[in-house]
């Protein structure tokens, strides 16, 4: 999926290093966001109900990554490699229809 | 060693602005701070000359923006260069954590200066001392020519392990206090300190970084390891830069510690910066009089130089510790360090500890003559009168 800007996301992987000597010498973020997710952050995720969507577009607007979009029906999607889980969008929805559940990881 | 140095008379801050001069710095980012003043005005001067290319001067309303300046240049690949004093370094404090942490090789002149209060521009060491822990690299200069010799060897040793250095030298004794440096042709210093090479930059857009990145429990250990071993491979790359040095302009800094004298000495004379230039005037005056006598001038404090320490611990009787600076609550920080660094070793001459020169009081052959004095009695007794003594207290 490509970013609700229509940026190409690369083929992602979590960098993990296993030894000291993997790291790079100073602590630098190599590539963008395109390439390093910060979804895995999280531990709540937000759940959206279609049936209860007015769709308001205030989550879009109030949502600070932004990892909201709009769907080609109108709808919301959310962007899960970027969303951090912090629920603003839940909070602000005036009719409920986002939730938030602790994710399984 | 066949050249012809440039001999100019001038004061310790001039040789340090020569010296940025001629390592061809690129951005210098400084705020005027007594007695460092001199250094960036006379920076200013070369730019306002014409006297050099390519160096952006970035004039910054304090000194934590000095080296958050420095700092952005260095991450685009620049040699950066700036000096301060006192208050002003206190100031930078975080900073210089920054500078460590993102590997940034920057080289400082810190002119050693009494902290406030009260109001001192006086010689004191704790300035310097107290960013001990800070990752950076700290060399202590006797005298002008080493201020020179100490800043093109900083870079040099910087760039090579990715770690700022500080240049400390002495408020006036040094700073404003005028002396014959020789200097280096241009081309020849252009040979022993070509352009940086830049272990990352932020001006390659193909590949796009972010520095100053987080660091969760995951990862931040691993780049804490890394600087100190950084420090390490810098004990190295001094002792081979300092050669080269002395193979190609004559003065010789391949010691991390430089011994004056201590051959056969029954005790020795250890501090850092202008004071050792005293003590081994008064050396020569001791061993004309029989005493048996050395001198250690720690010219590297950091990385500490504790192999260096213990060869020569294991030859003398007693190491008189000379601090200029103090540790409030435990001792001068000179004598608390070598203390630690001998602890685990065979090694166990007696050490006293002379806190002198605080805030510039004046310290003279005729004090370290007293030392002696006091240092022969305790060796002959092989009894430790006191163990820090406030040597010019008036009581």
């Amino acid at each position: 999926m490509d970013t609700p800007f229509g940026e190409r996301k690369s083929d992602a992987q979590r960098i993990a290093f296993k030894s000291v000597d993997e790291y790079p010498e100073a602590p630098i973020s190599l590539g963008t966001t395109l390439i390093n997710f910060t979804g895995d952050w999280r531990t709540f995720i937000p759940v959206v109900d279609d049936e209860k969507c007015v769709k308001c577009y205030i989550c879009w607007k109030f949502c600070p990554e932004p990892a909201i979009f709009i769907r080609e029906d109108g709808y919301i999607g959310i962007d899960y490699d970027y969303c951090k889980g912090c629920g603003i969008c839940a909070n602000e929805c005036p009719t409920k229809a986002i939730t938030m559940v602790k994710e399984e990881k | 060693m066949d050249y012809k140095p440039i001999k100019k008379v001038i004061s310790g801050n001039y040789a340090a602005a020569y010296a940025a001069k001629h390592a061809r710095v690129e951005v210098v980012a400084a705020y005027p701070i007594t007695p460092q003043t001199s250094i960036i005005e006379k920076i200013s001067e070369f730019i306002a000359n014409g006297e050099v290319e390519n160096l952006q001067y970035v004039p910054v309303e304090s000194e934590h923006s000095a080296m958050a300046a420095c700092i952005g240049a260095s991450a685009t690949g620049a040699r950066a260069f700036t000096a301060t004093s006192a208050q002003g370094l206190a100031l930078m404090h975080e900073m210089l954590h920054w500078a460590s942490g993102a590997r940034l090789p920057i080289v400082m002149v810190d002119v050693n200066r009494a902290m406030a209060p009260p109001w001192s521009v006086w010689d004191d060491q704790t300035d310097s001392l107290a960013q001990r822990d800070t990752g950076w690299m700290q060399f202590y200069a006797e005298n002008n020519q080493e201020v020179y010799d100490g800043v093109l060897m900083a870079f040099k040793v910087a760039e090579t392990v990715n770690l700022p250095a500080m240049i400390v030298e002495s408020a006036f004794i040094l700073s404003h206090t005028y002396d014959v440096v020789e200097m280096i042709p241009q081309e020849l210093v252009d040979e022993f300190l070509p352009p940086r090479k830049p272990l990352y930059t932020l001006t390659d857009f193909d590949n796009p970084i972010a520095v100053g990145a987080l660091g969760t429990p995951a990862d931040y250990y691993e780049f804490r390891y890394k600087i100190e071993k950084a420090m390490e491979e810098a004990r190295e790359v001094i002792h081979k830069v300092g050669r080269e040095f002395g193979e190609k302009f004559g003065r010789d800094y391949s010691q991390m510690i430089e011994l004056y004298r201590t051959e056969d000495a029954e005790f020795v004379f250890m501090g850092l910066g202008s004071l050792m230039g005293t003590v081994k005037q008064a050396v020569d005056v001791l061993r004309s009089e029989g005493y048996k006598v050395g001198a250690a001038k720690v010219r590297w404090f950091r990385p500490f130089p504790k192999e260096e320490l213990y060869e020569l611990a294991k030859h003398v009787e007693g190491i008189a510790v000379l601090d200029r600076n103090f540790s409030f609550g435990q001792e001068g920080i000179l004598f608390n360090e070598a203390k630690g660094a001998l602890y685990n070793t065979d090694a166990k001459p007696i050490m006293k500890n002379y806190i002198v020169g605080l805030g510039g009081r004046d310290f003279t052959v005729s004090d370290v003559r007293k030392i002696a004095e006091n240092m022969k009695k305790i060796i002959e007794s092989r009894k430790l009168d006191r163990e820090i003594e406030w040597y010019h207290l008036k009581r």
